[in-house]
């Protein structure tokens, strides 16, 4: 009867934290996939570990230290890259290591062992509480909310910064914001998939839907689709085979890439040489 | 004929690297300024001061036109600082000349995509509606850029060195373009080929660090000379001293 009661809830949330972190991760992914800040990202999410090592240290929940060590570490580097005071790459590297130092002196220096430290690293989805699904449900809600409203703004400004800037004072504030809403995507999303691994969550996805469309309004739907059967799939592995669940959700999304990029080579072969063998190729482009 | 702009005694400055010094300049609506001069003498500045991108040192704009309401300055930056690979097409990055207007509001009306569309074809860009700029020539994709350049109708074009990227076939297309866009808005064209504006620009400023206007589309070695604005001419091959016209 309780193995029931666990089993149930171990489903109900997986599957509500499998449906928030694709819906997460595709908005947040698409936009840092597109925008090249694949590294920056990698920076925050390390930073955000001093966070988790400060919280333990000092009892408080250790999600709150990693969104604060993750949106300041976020903003720095933006206000740093908008200044241009310092090489971006650099300053991220340095927070990189960092944060990881922070987080490694202060957990040492909590009394007592801290079991929790590797579902940090690695992710665990037996220690997401129902706090963090809930979180993870309203960052989903922010997030399309934001997206859907000023989607043609951000998209514009990250494809074009310095001639948005001609025509909007808007573009930094717009960037903080983002920035601000991507750094607390990666933490909420730490509990799943864990520091190391919570990145390839983000990125993996748009580079699939990337395989087949160039259209930014898709590559986020398409994302979100693919972040979904990995991270499904990713949690009945986990759960069947006893493996930490964020190492088997970036091993699926790594294995259905390269799954749908073979499809589609040869999906593409097959339709060229159909169209050799058929009559004359009337394309003619310019 | 209304004025667009007046500098008066404007600088501009990089730190403590002046740019622009004490410049005064009047641009009214129908002119089509060549804006020439060496590499590093301000002309880019030039344009950005315009735009409001660098504040002015000392001195001020003064703008005859509201700056906030209107679709008020088209501009073509010098390299296309976008990243062609971003997941965007053709339509979308001539719609986003729109924003101008409409800074953060996000829906585009249908107004705005049937303008796009008739961009689209002026610019010969037909067939290319959703093509991504990872797929376009240097060419197609200056004229999409300049297609966003205009889309809002703007009262003032600034160009910085369009002549870059035009591929020959579209070149006189380009320059002809240029001249009927002239009829509705004033053009400032940044240019460091004399030879290849002469014949297009009604007059021409040039800067360096100062700023001098001239107001004829001839001129001569001499002049240049004289306004502390020497061209290098190197490009134009064998010939020795000048490739313009002089006054007859």
């Amino acid at each position: 009867m309780e193995g029931n009661i666990f089993q149930y809830d171990f489903i109900v949330k997986g599957l509500l934290g499998a449906v928030f972190a694709s819906i997460t991760a595709g908005l947040a992914g698409t936009y840092i996939v597109s925008r090249k800040m694949v590294f920056l990202s990698g920076g925050i999410t390390h930073a955000s570990f001093g966070g988790i090592g400060i919280g333990y240290f000092a009892g408080f929940n250790p999600v709150v230290g990693a969104a604060i060590f993750g949106i300041l570490s976020a903003l720095g580097v933006e206000y740093l890259s908008v200044r241009q005071k310092i090489r971006e790459d650099s300053a991220i590297g340095i927070l990189w290591a960092f944060g990881m130092a922070i987080g490694i002196i202060f957990i040492y220096l909590t009394p007592g062992y801290s079991p929790n430290l590797m579902s940090y690293l690695f992710g665990s989805i037996l220690t997401v509480t129902n706090a963090d699904i809930i979180a993870l449900g309203i960052m989903s809600l922010i997030l399309i909310i934001y997206f859907g409203i000023f989607y043609r703004t951000i998209l514009y400004i990250s494809f074009d910064e310095s001639f948005a800037r001609t025509y909007s004072s808007y573009v930094d504030i717009f960037k903080y914001i983002t920035t601000s809403l991507i750094a607390l995507t990666i933490v909420l999303n730490i509990r799943m998939a864990g520091v190391i691994l919570v990145l390839s969550l983000l990125t993996i996805p748009p580079n699939i839907a990337m395989l087949f469309t160039k259209v930014y309004s898709r590559i986020i739907m398409w994302s979100i689709l693919a972040g979904f059967i990995g991270t499904a799939a990713g949690y009945v592995i986990s759960y069947f085979a006893g493996i930490p669940v964020g190492a088997t959700i970036i091993f699926t999304l790594v294995v259905l890439w390269i799954f749908v990029k073979i499809i589609i080579r040869i999906v593409t072969k097959l339709t060229k040489d159909y169209i050799m063998s058929g009559s004359k190729n009337e394309e003619e482009t310019n | 004929m209304a004025n667009l702009f007046e500098m008066h005694s404007l600088s501009a400055s990089y730190e403590a690297n002046t740019v622009l010094q004490d410049v005064n300049f009047v641009v009214n609506e129908s002119d089509f300024i060549g804006v020439i001069g060496p590499n590093g003498g301000g002309k880019t500045t030039l344009l950005k001061v315009i735009l409001g991108l660098i504040k002015p040192s000392s001195g001020r704009i003064i703008f005859n036109f509201d700056l906030k309401n209107e679709n008020s300055i088209g501009y073509l930056p010098q390299i296309a600082t976008s990243d062609v690979n971003y997941p965007v097409n053709v339509t979308d990055v001539i719609l986003s000349g729109m924003m101008i207007s409409k800074k953060i509001i996000t829906r585009m009306s249908s107004a705005d995509r049937k303008k796009a569309r008739e961009i689209i074809d002026e610019l010969g860009l037909s067939g290319m509606e959703k093509s991504s700029l990872s797929e376009l020539s240097g060419g197609q994709m200056q004229r999409v850029f300049l297609g966003r350049a205009i889309i809002g109708n703007p009262k003032l074009l600034l160009l910085d060195e369009p002549g870059n990227f035009v591929d020959a076939s579209f070149e006189t297309n380009f320059y002809g373009k240029l001249k009927d866009l002239n009829r509705r808005m004033a053009i400032l064209m940044v240019s460091h080929d004399i030879g290849m504006i002469s014949s297009h620009v009604k007059s021409y400023a040039c800067v360096n660090r100062k700023l001098h206007y001239h107001p004829s589309s001839e001129i001569s070695n001499e002049q240049l000379l004289a306004y502390g604005c020497p061209i290098q001419l190197i490009t134009h091959g064998v010939v020795p001293h000048t490739v313009l016209k002089q006054h007859s």
